[in-house]
């Protein structure tokens, strides 16, 4: 770059091979794990290099653990959470930062304060909600006393239930959420000129009408940025769906499927591990979000940076 | 601030609305619920929740498994953070130097962000069993003396190692974004000066790192913390003997396998506590971020 140095460029091809090493090399194991037999893989010596039963065992993987449906699943649900968290952010932050409206601060702050509450910590009880999504309403409405009013007004009993377990509204709805993304949208929103808005409403559009037709055209490499991350993020979730979902064979996700494949005691009854299966499973649940990454890298990496997360 | 606005109607209402009400139920009121459970106690045969103030965190913290869990905790977090951000800045900082195959470097750097937490379990736990991965050579040599699930400093490696390795792309793409953001003048001014590459590094781009650094030790420690769960699942399952269950696994496991709500509720208000405080810190650098433009 400024300076000739050869021994330096050399020791930093050497450093660079290394930790390129480091990293690739247990996913090259699995690689390769999943390219053997069972006999090959649990004989000494090691195998480092890939055998020829890739798309068999792929093909007993995918079988055993019915992965049809649920990369089906998967992807719908990814899919789901990415246009659910896109479009919150956007309408949420486009309220925040086009109105003018006391408590506009106070929302914003309600919104950003989730961030300090991941889904891990409160899992409990936010089980409990997907339970009876309502009962936050049933309890508020109890205690304020309109329950009894309802009942003595009308003779009906209220009793709200929605139950979110076993659904796809369960995996979506309360993934859907997003602080990082309104930050995000409201950072790009803030710096949209006040001139383009006066200009918009000289020429008689309506809030919804800008939005539409000014700010999503202008918006799009926020959009693809946060899908990008969003699309990751969704796809790899695990402790949500492993919770919500008991019935896996309708509603069950790839990354939980996972679980059933740790070749222990309990999968194998005491036989052989079959590690060239769960090898090969591992390494197709893997491959999608991957392939998002190294595709949309560009926006993947100006999405991770802008929202901090 | 803006001049020109919208005026507000229920257009502004309807917008806000959803997002107010999602975070309602499932972000308020189950944090809401984890603080009523944590000073209650449910009655063994029905007939609600009686009152018991800080009983609840009283048994949690006279525990040994809460403690012991919590010092993993730390290690881990303290390990992870340690191992990931030292490898993601000597390797940013060399690819950083953009010598021919810097575009290749990167993207393999960057890649494992994308695996999946029980993925990346999983893989570990191939490459690390005692009896058909590469650790195999070491029992052959010395029979029994690796395995996983018997000795607990080597599960805890075991999951200090997969965690980092899924950490290292998340500080890399940070590292790298604030080294590219280094104005080339400054760099120049440098080598105009005299200082060769290595002096650059030490004296110019290492101290200019220093907000990312703090930054994302504070992110690296706090997802340490809460992001675990999918790793220690598939990997240890917070064996052997308790070894490996970290925070969040133990509140799994109290809370669904237990059905210990109030103990649950109770480590999830500690453990939201501590996120809360990391957050906290982490403003207070975010704040200070050196903005080069």
């Amino acid at each position: 770059m400024i300076e000739r140095t050869p021994l330096l460029n050399i020791a930093t091809h050497v450093i660079l091979v290394f930790g390129l090493i480091v990293i690739l090399v247990p996913i090259w194991l699995a690689f390769v794990a999943a390219t053997h037999t069972l006999q090959t893989v649990n004989t000494a010596p090691v195998e480092y290099w890939p055998g020829d039963q890739l798309w068999v065992n792929l093909a007993a993987a995918w079988v055993q653990s019915d992965f049809g449906p649920k990369f089906l699943n998967s992807l719908f649900v990814a899919t789901g959470v990415v246009i659910g968290k896109v479009t919150l952010a956007c309408i949420t932050a486009f309220a925040l930062v086009f109105f003018n409206f006391r408590g506009r601060m106070l929302i914003f702050w309600m919104i950003f304060i989730t961030l300090m509450l991941p889904l891990e910590v409160r899992i409990v009880p936010t089980y409990a909600v997907a339970a009876n999504a309502l009962t936050p309403f049933q309890t508020i409405m109890d205690w304020t006393g309109i329950s009894w009013l309802i009942t003595t007004l009308s003779g009906v009993e209220v009793a709200l239930e929605w139950n979110l377990l076993n659904s796809y509204t369960g995996l979506i709805l309360p993934l859907v959420a997003t602080a990082t993304g309104t930050f995000l949208y409201r950072q790009f929103f803030l710096t949209i000129p006040d001139e383009l808005v006066e200009a918009a409403r000289m020429d008689g559009a309506g809030p919804l009408r800008f939005l539409w037709d000014v700010l999503i055209p202008l918006s799009k490499t926020n959009i693809a940025a946060l899908a990008t991350i969003m699309f990751v993020y969704a796809w790899n979730q695990y402790l949500w769906p492993l919770l919500v979902v008991t019935d896996r064979a309708n509603y069950g996700m790839v990354v939980v499927q996972l679980s059933d494949l740790i070749p222990d005691q309990l999968t194998t009854g005491g036989g052989t591990p079959t590690w060239h299966l769960a090898m090969a499973a591992t390494l197709a649940v893997m491959l999608p979000p991957i392939l998002i990454v190294i595709l949309m890298q560009r926006w993947f990496v100006r999405g991770l940076i802008n929202t901090d997360k | 601030m803006r001049r020109a606005y919208f005026k507000f109607s229920w257009i502004a209402a309807a917008l806000l609305a959803p997002q107010l009400i999602i975070i309602f139920v499932f972000f308020y009121w189950p944090s809401a619920q984890a603080l009523y459970w944590a000073f209650t106690l449910e009655q063994p045969w029905g007939g609600g929740n009686t009152w018991v103030g800080f009983e609840n965190f009283r048994t949690v913290l006279a525990d040994p498994y809460y403690w012991g869990s919590v010092r993993v905790s730390v290690i881990y977090a303290l390990a992870t953070t340690v191992l990931a951000m030292g490898m993601a800045l000597t390797l940013a900082i060399f690819v950083d130097r953009q010598l021919a195959g810097y575009k290749a470097y990167r993207v393999a750097i960057i890649w494992p962000y994308a695996v999946a937490a029980p993925a990346a379990g999983l893989a570990f736990q191939f490459v690390f069993n005692p009896g058909a991965g590469i650790f195999s050579y070491i029992n052959s040599v010395a029979p029994g003396w690796w395995d996983l699930s018997k000795y607990p400093w080597q599960a805890v490696t075991a999951i200090v190692i997969a965690g980092a390795w899924k950490q290292v792309a998340y500080s890399f793409i940070f590292f790298l974004a604030a080294l590219q953001s280094i104005p080339r003048s400054l760099t120049e001014a440098a080598a105009m000066d005299g200082a060769r590459p290595l002096r650059r590094m030490v004296d110019l781009q290492l101290p200019l790192l220093t907000p990312t650094f703090f930054f994302l030790l504070v992110i690296n420690i706090t997802d340490s913390f809460t992001d675990s769960f999918g790793i220690v699942d598939t990997l240890t399952g917070g064996g052997p003997f308790r070894a490996t269950d970290l925070m969040v696994y133990k509140i799994y496991v109290d809370g669904f396998r237990g059905f210990d709500y109030s103990g649950a509720a109770a480590q999830s208000i500690i453990l939201m506590l501590l996120v809360m405080a990391l957050t906290f810190v982490q403003f207070r650098y975010v704040e200070r971020r050196v903005h080069y433009t």
